[in-house]
């Protein structure tokens, strides 16, 4: 059943700023520079300058330790109020799209009218941290007291010590980067190379569409003189694609490239949610409702499931709550941290034996209408920067469903580091 | 950081090389600021006769708490001289013996202001002669004047004298710094003419449309606009969102991303103004872009964007604006010097500039505009100091600079005050105009 709930979450509007390429328009700003920028984009859209917000709930997956009150310190670099409460959260890839379930949650409860929910990343602009040997012997320098002891402890250290540590994407407990436990999982459900380059290229083509429509006038504020996606690539064929090389995966059975796979970007966006009473009062038209969400977790670390295959677990629940089934939608927005991750969802909801074994149901969820599959592009053209997806996603939907009219449905899934996926329907006003 | 001439001679070696060698030295224009005294000293007032209009001047200036000077005895800050009663040439005399002992003594940043008749409604061919002769003189007055003073004139239509406060108020104010011999002319109003409650807040409850409004000229329209009471829809195309969003949130307004040229742009403004802030009031069509090159080198996609953004695109959004304009509302639109004497290199853009006023004076005697009560007005900038013209070398800077009565550029807020005067209720009297902002610039004069 799902709860009961006094007032809808109503979703008003979203901004981001366009994503950037690893080392390209953005290489040096910091996660609060493009979160500040992303956030000033949508106060202004939506005419809130100097306005108290009942909360900003935003995080980055990469944070420097400085950046520990991130939400919080944009907030005060912003247009908006000082007095806007504002906290960090994170959840790897699922940030954004949580901080929206968390908002959404406090409105309907009467806890906010109104909130903002974000995620900001930058590969580029990424924390370094000191081998973990001299970062234990620097603090006990720093612990010694007075000079003596400091030299003495001082003398600890050795050559060996030194050394960088720069974030990576690899799973801590398995050590496999991302793309190779991605490769696991699509030799498991057998996703061919071509259907990987196919759903690629239709990315690039489906966002491409969208810019010469407009449809990114209301939902973006150029920065750092950048007005579009940098990782576009409106004219991707199957021909380009298919001179790529493997990047994950090992000998004939290899069909991840970096066509079908994400590339490593910077960006952040910002979702504004409100009570439909606070949307009256602010003259803004209610684009969508957030119906709900739900968030699994699979077992990857014994190999008993693929580490990107958690949505596939989360929608039948939330389908089942919402006495939904898999069919019941306009739009689907499955965030394609690589093409093999929306191919392996999709043919795992269509498996009996997975649908039966893994997930409990009588029968499969079956297929979707690919038609409305990622209609306007997702991450394999527009890029991925971790936290920022999820806004980017939430914010393109609504307005997707409200276009399309009142009662159309929307499903978003997104995995995540860590074996998790997050999910969410939207309903359009 | 460009060479900046008006700085270099103000003070040190460069005033010393300057006086030297008899090169001008701009004086530092008086710019209005809120709260201030309308103008800085006494206003002489005089009359050709009894003057039709002498005795309303008189009362303007005293509301205003600016005392009236009836003898030029003492050094005045301005002089305002009613020639409405001439019949002929000869009665010019009064102008000249009024404004001449007044020359020697009046302060910096003066005014000298002739109110005449149009010459268009004289009845007599030695009134029209001598109406006609005031401009003249006004003009040449203007190349007269230093210490960055102005002379203009305004002609108001018989019947049309409520209309003059606004006018003058706007005029003696250092809102018309840069603003020097033009001819405002003065109709009986399209819709009642409404005074402010405050004059620093002319624009009290407004809503102001201002496109091009993320960076230059069209930020500081934005800028006096929100100043002087107004709400702000900035509006700019996509790739200028990052500075548009920063106007807008300086100023409490709202962004909105379009390009002016999209078929449904004027729809979208509509959609948004009432959505956001119930309707609109005032709408300024401020975008522009150059594309410059010589005719004989011009190719088709140069010529037509020019015109596209310039002109055809300020047609196209009339259509969804005008109708859905607040009666009694304003439409400002931003011309340039370069459609009145053309520019090398710009007949693309001199050919959309020159257009806009030819658009102005048409939609402001039509008839769905004339129903409306709304006024439509254009400014036609010269020599404005902005990023683009810190581009321009060096030279043609200069020259650009100094080719006028004030001998220094304008700046954008010169152009901005202007438009906020149109944009006033109490100034519906104006409409039709084409006010040069360009210190007299000697181009095209």
């Amino acid at each position: 059943m799902p709860p009961t709930n006094p007032r809808r979450a109503a979703i008003l509007g979203g901004n981001r700023i366009p994503f950037a390429r690893q080392f390209g328009a953005y290489a040096e700003a910091s996660n609060q520079d493009m979160l500040t920028s992303a956030l000033d984009g949508l106060v202004a859209r939506y005419g809130l300058a100097g306005e108290q917000v009942g909360e900003v709930v935003a995080g980055a997956v990469i944070k420097h330790s400085r950046d520990f009150n991130l939400a919080r310190e944009t907030v005060l670099g912003s247009a908006l109020s000082p007095t806007t409460p504002a906290y960090d959260v994170q959840q790897a890839c699922g940030t954004g799209l949580q901080a929206a379930i968390i908002v959404s949650n406090k409105i309907k409860l009467g806890q906010i009218d109104s909130g903002i929910a974000g995620g900001v990343d930058t590969s580029s602009d990424a924390p370094i941290t000191v081998s973990e040997k001299l970062r234990k012997k620097l603090l006990k320098v720093n612990r010694a007291k007075g000079p003596k002891n400091q030299l003495l402890a001082l003398t600890g250290l050795r050559p060996t010590d030194f050394g960088i540590a720069t974030p990576s994407n690899a799973e801590a407990r398995t050590g496999l980067s991302m793309g190779e436990h991605m490769a696991q999982t699509a030799k498991r459900w057998k996703i061919t190379r071509e259907a990987q380059d196919e759903l690629a290229v239709a990315s690039h083509k489906n966002l491409a569409a969208s810019y010469e429509r407009g449809f990114h006038d209301d939902l973006m504020t150029s920065y750092l003189g950048l007005s579009r996606d940098a990782n576009l690539r409106a004219d991707s064929s199957m021909e380009k694609l298919a001179t790529l090389k493997p990047v994950f995966g090992k000998g004939e059975g290899a069909t991840m490239t970096a066509g079908n796979s994400t590339p490593l970007t910077d960006g952040a966006s910002v979702v504004l949610m409100g009570s439909e009473d606070w949307a009256k009062e602010h003259g803004l038209t209610v684009q969508a409702f957030f119906v709900d969400g739900e968030t699994a977790a699979v077992d990857f670390v014994s190999g008993d499931e693929g580490l990107l295959m958690a949505p596939a677990y989360a929608v039948p629940r939330l389908l089942a709550r919402n006495g939904l089934s898999l069919q019941d939608f306009d739009y689907y927005e499955i965030h394609e941290a690589f093409a093999a991750t929306v191919l392996s969802t999709l043919k795992a909801w269509e498996d009996e034996d997975f649908c039966r074994g893994r997930l409990g149901l009588d029968a499969p969820l079956g297929s979707i209408d690919r038609d409305k599959l990622n209609v306007n592009g997702s991450s394999l053209a527009a890029g991925h920067p971790f936290a920022a997806t999820g806004g980017r996603i939430v914010a393109a939907l609504a307005k997707m469903l409200h276009d399309k009219g009142p009662g159309s449905r929307g499903l978003i899934s997104i995995c995540a580091a860590g074996g998790q996926g997050v999910v969410a329907i939207l309903e359009g006003a | 950081m460009a060479f900046d001439y008006g700085k270099f001679v103000s003070g040190g070696v460069g005033k010393q090389l300057a006086t030297a060698l008899g090169l001008p030295r701009p004086t530092r224009l008086r710019r209005y600021k809120p709260g201030a005294s309308l103008i800085p000293g006494a206003v002489l007032v005089a009359a050709h006769g009894e003057g039709a209009v002498a005795g309303r001047v008189r009362a303007i200036v005293e509301t205003a708490g600016v005392s009236v000077a009836t003898m030029p005895s003492t050094s005045v800050a301005a002089v305002v001289v009613d020639l409405t009663d001439i019949e002929g040439p000869a009665d010019l005399e009064t102008l000249r013996a009024t404004v001449a002992p007044a020359l020697k003594t009046m302060q910096p940043t003066g005014r000298i202001i002739v109110i005449g008749r149009p010459p268009e409604s004289a009845t007599t061919v030695e009134q029209a002669a001598a109406r006609r002769a005031v401009e003249g003189i006004v003009r040449s007055i203007g190349k007269e004047l230093r210490g960055g003073s102005t002379a203009n004139t305004i002609h108001v239509a018989n019947g049309a004298e409520g209309g003059l406060e606004a006018v003058l108020r706007y005029l003696l104010s250092g809102r018309s710094a840069y603003v020097d011999a033009q001819v405002f002319r003065v109709d009986v109003p399209v819709a009642d003419i409404a005074m402010p409650e405050d004059w620093d807040k002319p624009l009290a409850g407004k809503v102001a449309v201002v496109t091009g409004a993320a960076r230059g000229i069209g930020a500081s329209i934005a800028e006096v606009l929100a100043r002087d009471g107004a709400t702000i829809i900035a509006v700019d195309i996509p790739a200028a969102g990052g500075p548009l969003a920063e106007v807008a949130n300086r100023l409490g307004g709202t962004a909105l991303q379009l390009d002016v040229t999209a078929d449904d742009a004027g729809a979208k403004i509509v959609e948004h103004a009432l959505a956001r802030h119930g309707g609109f009031d005032i709408v300024v069509h401020n975008a522009g872009i150059t594309r410059d090159k010589l005719l004989a080198n011009m190719d088709a996609e140069r010529w037509h964007s020019v015109l596209d953004v310039n002109l055809l695109s300020i047609l196209r959004m009339n259509q969804a604006l005008v109708p859905a304009i607040r009666d009694g509302g304003h439409i400002v639109n931003v011309a340039s010097i370069a459609g009145i004497a053309g520019n090398r290199g710009q007949t693309n853009y001199g050919a959309s500039k020159a257009g806009v006023i030819g658009m102005t004076s048409a939609l402001a005697a039509d008839a769905s505009v004339v129903a409306k009560g709304i006024t439509v007005n254009a400014v036609a900038p010269g020599f404005i100091e902005t990023e683009m013209t810190a581009k321009v070398p060096f030279a043609t800077r200069e020259v650009g600079r100094l080719m006028n009565s004030l001998n220094q550029g304008g700046l954008p807020v010169d152009v901005a005050e202007t438009i906020g005067f149109f944009a006033w209720d109490a100034s519906r009297g104006v409409t039709g105009n084409t006010i040069r902002v360009c210190g007299q610039m000697m181009l095209g004069a």
